[in-house]
């Protein structure tokens, strides 16, 4: 079937084509703080209050949220409170907020409540004084779970957002 | 992609549905079905040798398609007491009636010089001891014999129901596969029935919720790909895709195409608000639908194109509502207790679909169109997003299991809630779109 061998072809070219471009700003100087290897790619260690690891490790990179809410909590806005801190002291680094749902609502109702939740985080760091353009948001809804179990205490720690930081381009 | 350019509906008259009101055979879907109705299918003769194994494959996809709806119950062949040789030979019908097989489908296939597929069938109504509409002949590719088939069930489906028929459509969904922390999807395309699978992207991005065009050759899906969700426009023919709408510093997700096949309702997600918009994808025109600092998402056309059916959490959890087209005030459909989400108009403009969460527990439900008798079709632990067959009889749905080791699959319930099914497919699978009935 000559349709079949066409999209055999087609596919395959868009596989090359997503190759060059990866899954979110892209390229090296994305600091992918979920994936496994990310970690060791980053510059400097927890010990180094300028590096990523720290911010990472030591500030906390995410905090949580109630059942459909995108309510900071005291403790989020102390962590926030950090993030912030960092990001005015580290002015090489932007920084891209997730929205995270966890897995209990539809696919669309969570992608949207992923949105409110990483545009409270930005909002909050930007009235701590981070300039808006060095934060971009994007919602994951419930496509990225971190805890994989089917009970509030998975549900607890999925609901999240996470600020993952990226060094700018030098050019 | 036109497997069927040469489908030629050759000879004879088509077959009224009034027609087959005459005859006794009939199964009135909407009373209810309890008891199946027994038909035969013998393999359809072969009138040349090229023809011979298609003969078996054809009967067999042809008995799969009837049995699938629950309506209907194959008698199985060693049960016959005629075989069925020639395609013109007169039917015994008192050795069908003997095994009861109230209906009786034969057929004959054949490669013409061209080397096309060449399908007759017949229908006959054995109890009232005479053939049911007229036959029919059926033209087309080999590679396309699954489709002939699909054809001819089609006619059986609808000379007895009286129903529209849905055999011969397309399902694009999104295949996964992976663990569910690092779930890969890619969107993929397969006939209705799960056969010939093929795929329209990689797995490189997360894709969601593809939906067809209402000509069935483009799709709308929401991918990452650009490493923000957004909303692309696929021909599925030649799998060219182009973004449709792509504003810095903003998010669009939840497409589907207005009537018309031109517009586009979606949702758009600014500074932490989701609303709704449209967009003529001729000229790339949108215009804002919804203004509130709620959640609006979720939205589908009803068939005239004059409304749209949506979920917002505006009232505090998320609940349907319709509104013009044109946006506006919209007022509320779901009353019940629970959060009601993606909602889907029925083709026959009669009913509203949607996914309901209640007492932890998800379901499948209809309801028409001013709320009012609410029924759910099902219930598990994770049941979301409805498609219509395209006749409004049948709903396909994504089922999702639970715990670390939980997978998604595609399900198909009845509007009646009987003849709960899982669509076989080799890969995890999820959001489905049901094309409209192929020409």
């Amino acid at each position: 079937m000559t349709y079949l061998s066409k999209t055999f072809i087609l596919c395959a070219g868009l596989a090359l084509a997503a190759c060059s471009n990866a899954d979110r700003f892209g390229d090296s100087n994305t600091v992918d703080l979920n994936s496994s290897g990310g970690a060791g790619a980053m510059a400097g260690t927890a010990q180094d209050p300028a590096s990523p690891v720290y911010f990472q490790q030591t500030i906390g990179d995410r905090v949580l949220f109630q059942v459909d809410q995108s309510t900071l909590t005291p403790q989020a806005q102390a962590t926030l409170d950090g993030q912030a801190q960092w990001l005015l002291t580290n002015t090489d680094y932007n920084a891209v907020i997730e929205g995270h749902a966890d897995e209990q609502g539809t696919r669309e109702y969570n992608l949207a409540l992923g949105a409110r939740r990483a545009n409270s985080v930005q909002e909050y760091l930007v009235s701590k004084g981070v300039a808006g353009n060095r934060l971009k948001v994007i919602s994951y809804g419930k496509e990225r779970p971190i805890e994989l179990c089917s009970n509030e205490a998975c549900y607890a720690k999925n609901r999240r957002s996470v600020t993952v930081i990226s060094a700018i381009p030098s050019s | 992609m036109r497997v069927f350019l040469s489908l030629v509906l050759a000879c004879l008259v088509w077959v009224m549905p009034a027609l087959a009101q005459n005859g006794p055979l009939r199964i009135e879907i909407t009373e209810g079905v309890i008891e199946p109705l027994p038909f035969a299918a013998p393999d359809f003769v072969s009138d040349n040798a090229a023809g011979a194994d298609m003969g078996r494959k054809i009967a067999e996809v042809v008995a799969a398609d009837l049995t699938g709806t629950g309506l209907f119950r194959e008698i199985q062949p060693d049960a016959f007491i005629s075989r069925v040789t020639s395609f013109s030979s007169p039917v015994q019908y008192a050795d069908w009636k003997a095994i009861n097989a109230q209906a009786l489908i034969t057929g004959a296939v054949s490669v013409d010089s061209a080397g096309k597929l060449v399908v007759r069938f017949r229908l006959f109504d054995v109890f009232a001891g005479q053939e049911l509409g007229q036959g029919l002949q059926l033209v087309g590719t080999q590679d396309g014999w699954r489709r002939i088939a699909h054809k001819v069930a089609d006619q059986v489906y609808s000379r007895i129901t009286g129903e529209a028929p849905y055999f011969d459509s397309r399902i694009v969904f999104v295949a996964e596969s992976g663990p569910k922390d690092q779930r890969s999807k890619r969107l993929a395309i397969m006939d209705y029935d799960g056969a010939n699978v093929s795929y329209l992207t990689d797995s490189a991005s997360i894709v969601l919720a593809p939906r067809f065009s209402p000509d069935g050759e483009r799709v709308l899906y929401t991918s990452y790909e650009s490493g923000f969700p957004r909303i692309y426009v696929m021909n599925v023919g030649s799998v060219q895709r182009r973004v449709l709408e792509s504003q810095d510093g903003q998010m669009s997700f939840a497409p589907r195409f207005g009537p018309d096949g031109r517009t586009v309702v979606y949702s758009v997600s600014r500074g932490g608000n989701t609303d709704l918009f449209r967009m003529d994808i001729g000229t790339g025109a949108s215009t804002r639908l919804t203004s509130a600092p709620s959640i609006e998402t979720a939205p589908s056309f009803s068939p005239d194109g004059t409304r749209i059916v949506f979920e917002s959490d505006r009232s505090g959890t998320p609940q349907l509502y319709i509104m013009a087209a044109s946006g506006g005030e919209a007022q509320r459909i779901s009353f019940g207790q629970g959060r009601y989400g993606t909602p889907v108009w029925s083709p026959r403009g009669d009913l509203i679909a949607f996914t309901k969460q209640s007492k932890g527990r998800f379901h499948i439900g209809v309801m028409r169109t001013d709320g009012s008798e609410e029924r759910l079709l099902t219930a598990s632990f994770l049941d979301e997003g409805p498609t219509w067959s395209p006749n409004g009889r049948v709903i396909m749905f994504t089922r999702e299991t639970q715990g670390a080791q939980g997978s998604a699959s595609l399900y198909s319930v009845d509007i009646t809630g009987r003849n709960l099914r899982q669509v076989p497919t080799t890969t995890g699978a999820s959001d489905p779109s049901w094309s409209p009935l192929q020409e």
